[in-house]
């Protein structure tokens, strides 16, 4: 038991509490086409990343989130800035500002002497989830013993504090994000500013980006930011049925995830483990195989049983 | 609501000329409208009134600015110059008093939504900030949709419904806004001919209730049938006022040029004669 608490367990919270923060956001990056922004924007935000890590001198901390924060509100400020001015499509506007930004963090990177502080580029694409560990913890009462809790691992406490900001995000402005996603016109008439509503959807993207990143590594951020908002679509015509839906697909891909890849190759009678980052991922490739699959409305199965249905009648 | 008691006694002060007209009693105006798509010019100066409590149609040429001049009017697109009025208050401190339906093309219709989330859609400025609809809300919603004869309808997802059956939930919408000024582009465009009925009995009802109505109208055919008053457009203002003195074949062939046959053009004098 205190095996599975003490590494077992971390890695689980931390992967799908990584997945739940993204899960949700990514929802109305969907509804918006703005799908792969989650990619563009943990790209963006490396200066911001390591301006914070310079200020503060630890990773994971607090400051980097704040940097992140703020270079994807320049990044879009500076969207808008070149569309207007330079007058070219919203696409290329991007491209420009993100490869810029990007290559300006690595510039920074190398030139104040961080390079080698974990901040290097295979923990960047595949994520560090497995170093996760909870010494302190030896039974299950441990799990609401609070002294015991407060020897969690920085980054679950972090992903943690994102998690009650995003869920705190998306309940009390659903309904602005909801008009705004689906009718700018109509939301900026009644006061609610399709403006500014994106751009705080875009600083909650950064930061959650970011807390997630250091866990499943930027690929997986795009995968947690798409997979399970594009199977809730599947299985519902509701945005708040989509947004709970969303939000067990990432939990239980962060869940299972985990299990396959650390016991998996075991029950196979492999001596390995494969990558838990990588087994999220997959996982929530194959909730959504098998939502387009067997969707009760939108379903392959369903749409042709009811075309066969159609034809004999 | 703008306050009664000092209109009034404006009117009381200004016996001496009993036909000068109130601002605030000027529901729409709008002020030397001159709007450009990448330098090339598709509104020149522009400047209308439209009568209060009256149906009005905005008609013209393919390309007449139509459209435009309704969403550079409501300042959703940026224009060189011009301004617009709404009861004599600047249009941002009056948006509440306006419900504008775009055209249907305008929105995702695949959204996660059903028809009853896009008419209680109408009614988020009424509810504000942070809060959730409540059951008040929905029955208002519910109340809206039956007067376009679609509560039957209310759960379907929007991207279920027929083009008329949208362009009847965008009309919903508007009714839940509760405003004074409605502003509507294209409604009737590719609708079946219940939707077409049930629009103009909206339209009707609206105007009964002492709504200013202006909608963007394709159709020359239907101006009589529907309308009392027209604004014709052509890039420039062409002719406003009443169907009677206005929709003539003169004022038409200004507006249309060359487009519009000859022939067309007896048919709807000869609709005028009857």
């Amino acid at each position: 038991m205190d095996i599975f608490l003490q590494f077992d367990l971390p890695s689980i919270l931390l992967g799908s509490l990584a997945a739940l923060a993204c899960g949700l956001l990514g929802n109305f990056l969907v509804l918006r086409k703005q799908a792969l922004m989650g990619d563009a924007i943990s790209h963006v935000v490396l200066p911001g990343i390591v301006l914070g890590f310079l200020f503060s001198h630890e990773t994971g901390s607090w400051a980097m989130m704040i940097g992140a924060g703020v270079a994807a509100i320049v990044a879009v400020l500076l969207i808008e800035l070149i569309r207007r001015i330079g007058n070219v499509e919203p696409g290329a506007a991007m491209g420009v500002v993100f490869t810029t930004m990007f290559a300006a963090g690595v510039v920074i990177l190398e030139q104040t002497g961080t390079a080698g502080v974990h901040l290097d580029v295979e923990h960047a694409l595949y994520g560090n989830l497995e170093s996760a560990i909870w010494l302190d913890a030896y039974t299950l009462s441990d799990l609401w013993n609070l002294q015991a809790l407060a020897t969690l691992p920085e980054s679950i406490k972090q992903l943690f504090v994102v998690n009650v900001l995003v869920i705190a995000f998306v309940v009390l402005f659903f309904k602005e994000l909801k008009i705004s996603s689906f009718d700018p016109l109509l939301s900026a008439s009644l006061g609610f500013s399709p403006k500014w509503l994106g751009l705080a959807l875009i600083v909650m993207v950064a930061i959650a980006a970011v807390a997630a990143f250091s866990a499943v590594g930027s690929i997986l951020v795009i995968a947690m930011f798409i997979c399970p908002a594009a199977t809730a679509r599947m299985l519902t015509d509701s945005l708040k049925m989509q947004l709970i839906i969303s939000g067990i697909a990432s939990l239980s891909a962060g869940l299972l995830g985990y299990l396959l890849a650390a016991f998996g190759p075991g029950m196979l009678g492999y001596e390995f483990s494969v990558s838990a980052a990588g087994m999220i991922a997959v996982v929530a490739g194959l909730q959504q195989v098998l939502a387009m699959l067997f969707a009760p409305h939108y379903g392959v199965v369903m749409r042709k049983r009811k075309q066969r249905a159609h034809a004999a009648a | 609501m703008h306050d009664r008691s000092s209109s009034g006694l404006h009117l009381l002060h200004d016996t001496s000329a009993a036909h000068a007209v109130m601002p605030e009693d000027l529901p729409f105006t709008v002020q030397g409208m001159t709007v450009a798509y990448h330098h090339k010019p598709v509104l020149w100066g522009v400047s209308y009134s439209a009568p209060k409590g009256c149906l009005t149609a905005i008609i013209g040429p393919n390309g007449a600015g139509k459209s435009t001049f309704l969403k550079a009017a409501l300042g959703l697109i940026p224009k060189l110059s011009g301004e617009t009025k709404v009861f004599g208050e600047p249009i941002e401190k009056a948006l509440k008093r306006i419900a504008y339906v775009p055209q249907r093309s305008a929105v995702d219709w695949d959204f996660p939504a059903t028809a009853i989330d896009v008419v209680l859609m109408g009614l988020y400025g009424q509810i504000g900030w942070f809060r959730w609809p409540s059951r008040k809300h929905r029955q208002k919603a519910l109340d809206c949709l039956k007067s376009v004869g679609m509560q039957d309808f209310a759960n379907r997802q929007i991207g279920q419904l027929s083009g008329g059956q949208q362009q009847r939930v965008f009309l919903a919408r508007a009714l839940a806004q509760d405003a004074e000024v409605y502003l509507m582009d294209e409604p009737f465009a590719g609708v079946d001919a219940a939707t077409e009925k049930a629009i103009v009995a909206v339209l009707r009802q609206l105007v009964a209730d002492g709504k200013t109505v202006l909608v963007v109208h394709h159709d020359l055919e239907t101006v009589r049938d529907y309308y009392s008053h027209i604004l014709l457009l052509n890039g420039q203002h062409v002719a406003d006022g009443p169907v009677e003195t206005t929709f003539t074949p003169e004022n038409l062939q200004r507006a249309y040029g060359g487009r519009l046959a000859s022939t067309q053009l007896d048919g709807l004098s000869e609709a005028a004669g009857s």
